[in-house]
């Protein structure tokens, strides 16, 4: 094979290859060239740490560079540690080992930017994320020269209780702070994983232990019992049009609680998107900002069934082990096909420890769950909630409170 | 011949010569998990040959293949050692009047009460090739046995307080899986090279159904797997893997089949399908995709 076949880097400032030796031992220019294409991947959000360059290294010692598809294969098994890294990882591959252009390394590359976020950028973030009108924006503003309430708790009071729908800027950072402060915890579940306890089975391992000691006599019965664990929580919440008014204050309830509990989120309008990585961020703006990034369809039309289609296929399985709770938030507003949902759902049902559903329209004054999706809906959830305000998300804390640590249903 | 491959050529010419059909990225980690001593994380869909791939390699190392299943709650004393409290308490039960008890409790916490899990065996061992790992479906176990592994897999020891601290004189091969039920903590999964097997295309199919179900004719090898290709583009909850390929095929060949056809295939769906309301989507559609299969 000819020397134009080599790998060669695409970033303008590195050092081209030189012909010779091909293995990185004698290969001055290949480890800080590893370095950079390593920084590339840390820039497209992959784990890319002095590990994994290590080992890349070592790696290429044993693996004939002339032959490309190897080098890819021996830097992907280094570098990527999930299949969802394998996409990001094969671009970056293509445009610093081998591009048509070696230029296009120089050009926008996909992933996350590593700026922050400034303070006007943040606010158009979040607009564009959670589909604020620009009259909700410019209440923002507003909202600092409004007066605080003299009496701290009744202000909160009129906040647990106010509609999401006619919420201020400010307001919700006040909501963030309730939500994040809710005393509620996720109920527990018996794992399979024994603890010593004051009652329960005998612990034979441990009492048998303690007669060794006593020259074989039982002097004591030792007991365990089942370790409990958080119930973990999957989060399914529509973002489409009709829910526009609450999707901000939901992905806010969302990444207040993935602080805390073990928390699967996924967003949909009419295509299904996982969230979950994204809102771990610790900084609300940056998480809310990275899906947006994400999630393109953003207040879009609704297909509830679709996308519980997609998660029971592809996602159940891997998100609904350990007794998990479903938690759906949409208000029903559906253009698929009704029997498709029901459908869904009795599938979902089956999978899920327990399936709530969330509408925040229950709130509202003679409200009748009467469109089609959610009359479809209905008779397949466990639960059927309000999501409205402060005070519904608090009900919903204590009704995950209070799940049994056994199956609850036959 | 079971030695350590010298090249990822080799790797893949081993793996091809005991029927396993793999792409050549399986064979390049293989290759580099051996050569740096790094255990190997092999992630795929249920039935894509995660768990052969490890069998495979113990006969190509010419091995001792140890096992180790997970399951939610698995702890040291299933995987790694416990004392034999039965042998114990009759041990110190049996003493004489004249026996020294101290020396008696020291003797009764030796190797030989020891009752040896599969971790530890796979650390402290006599083989004159080390042997080969697989743990599992690791998805399977808990947050605190990953904890646990990721000790045991930094440096290939293991301390039992009565005895000592027992570190393996050669390192094993180890092959992790997953089936991705859960996602398994990056700690562990950086210690690792990684792997993702995917379905195969229709030609590797062909190839591995005839390697691997050598009793179906090579007509209806062709058409089972087009016809579980087909299914994979489906609308279905749970598509079949490789394994259903593989049964479908050992179970039509047993009919007697020769090629497929709409009565049969509708026969033994359940060979591959084990969701019912997949069943019942299909069932309407099995003499299309036949006649789909049948061009293939």
């Amino acid at each position: 094979m000819p020397e134009a076949d080599l790998p060669t880097p695409a970033a303008p400032d590195l050092p081209a290859m030189r012909g010779g030796a091909r293995r990185p031992g004698n290969q001055p220019d290949l480890l800080p060239r590893l370095g950079a294409f390593a920084r590339l991947l840390h820039d497209a959000g992959m784990e890319a740490g002095p590990r994994r360059l290590t080992d890349a290294t070592r790696a290429l010692n044993h693996v004939d560079l002339k032959h490309q598809e190897d080098f890819r294969s021996a830097l992907r098994a280094v570098f990527v540690s999930r299949k969802e890294d394998i996409a990001t990882f094969e671009a970056a591959f293509d445009i610093f080992w081998a591009p048509p252009d070696p230029r296009a390394a120089a050009g926008a590359m996909p992933g996350r930017s590593r700026s922050l976020p400034m303070s006007p950028e943040r606010a158009k973030a979040w607009a564009s994320a959670l589909g604020l009108s620009s009259s909700q924006l410019n209440r923002e503003q507003d909202a600092t020269t409004i007066p605080t309430s003299s009496s701290g708790y009744s202000a909160e009071e009129l906040l647990r209780h106010k509609d999401f729908e006619q919420m201020t800027w400010q307001e919700t950072e006040q909501v963030r702070r309730l939500l994040e402060q809710a005393p509620w915890r996720v109920a527990e579940r018996r794992t399979r994983r024994l603890r010593p306890a004051k009652a329960g089975r005998i612990d034979l391992r441990r009492t048998a232990r303690h007669a060794i000691r006593s020259s074989g006599e039982l002097m004591s019965l030792f007991r365990r019992r089942p370790r409990l664990r958080r119930r973990p929580l999957v989060l399914i919440c529509d973002v489409s049009g009709s829910m526009e008014r609450y999707s901000r204050l939901l992905m806010v309830f969302a990444h207040a609680i993935a602080r805390r509990e073990d928390l699967e989120a996924f967003v949909f309008s009419t295509r299904l998107t996982r969230v979950t990585r994204l809102l771990r961020h610790r900084d609300l703006d940056r998480a809310l900002d990275s899906v947006s990034k994400r999630v393109h369809d953003f207040s879009g039309g609704t297909r509830i069934g679709d996308a519980l289609a997609d998660f029971n296929r592809h996602w159940a399985r891997r998100v609904l082990g350990h007794g998990a709770v479903v938690i759906i938030v949409s208000d029903g507003w559906d253009r698929g096909d009704p029997s498709q949902l029901t459908a869904e759902l009795i599938h979902l049902r089956r999978t899920a420890h327990r399936l709530i559903w969330l509408n925040p329209l229950i709130g509202s004054d003679g409200y009748q769950p009467l469109t089609r999706g959610m009359a479809a809906a209905l008779p397949h959830c466990d639960d059927f909630l309000a999501a409205n305000n402060v005070q519904a998300l608090d009900d919903l804390g204590r009704l995950l409170a209070s799940l049994g640590s056994r199956p609850s249903r036959s | 011949m079971a030695s350590v491959p010298m090249t990822i050529d080799e790797v893949e010419m081993r793996l091809r010569e005991r029927r396993y059909i793999g792409d050549r990225g399986l064979a390049t980690s293989i290759f580099l998990a051996l050569k740096l001593e790094k255990p190997l994380f092999i992630e795929g869909e249920a039935g894509v040959g995660k768990t052969e791939a490890a069998k495979v390699m113990a006969d190509v190392l010419g091995a001792r293949l140890i096992r180790l299943q997970c399951y939610e709650g698995i702890d040291l004393a299933h995987a790694v050692y416990e004392w034999n409290y039965p042998r114990q308490l009759l041990h110190i039960r049996l003493l004489g009047e004249g026996d020294d008890r101290r020396t008696a409790e020291r003797e009764i916490f030796s190797p030989e009460f020891l009752l040896r899990r599969p971790l530890l065996d796979a650390i402290d061992n006599d083989d004159p090739t080390p042997p080969v790992l697989l743990i599992d479906e690791i998805d399977r176990s808990d947050e605190e046995f990953e904890a646990f592994l990721l000790e045991l897999l930094s440096d290939f020891q293991v301390s039992i307080p009565e005895i000592g601290t027992i570190k393996a004189k050669k390192a094993p091969f180890v092959v992790i899986t997953s089936n991705r039920t859960r996602e398994v903590h990056d700690a562990l999964k950086r210690r690792c090279l990684y792997h993702w097997i995917d379905y195969p295309d229709l030609e590797k199919e062909v190839e591995i159904v005839r390697a691997r179900a050598p009793e179906a004719a090579d007509g209806l090898a062709r058409e089972v797997a087009a016809l579980v290709q087909g299914l994979r583009g489906m609308d279905l909850y749970k598509v079949p893997g490789v394994a259903e390929t593989l049964d479908w095929a050992r179970s039509l060949a047993a009919l007697g089949a020769t090629r497929i056809d709409a009565s049969i295939v509708d026969a033994t769906l359940g060979a591959a399908l084990k969701y019912q309301e997949d069943l019942e989507r299909i069932r309407e559609q099995v003499p299309a995709l036949v006649e789909k299969a049948r061009g293939a």
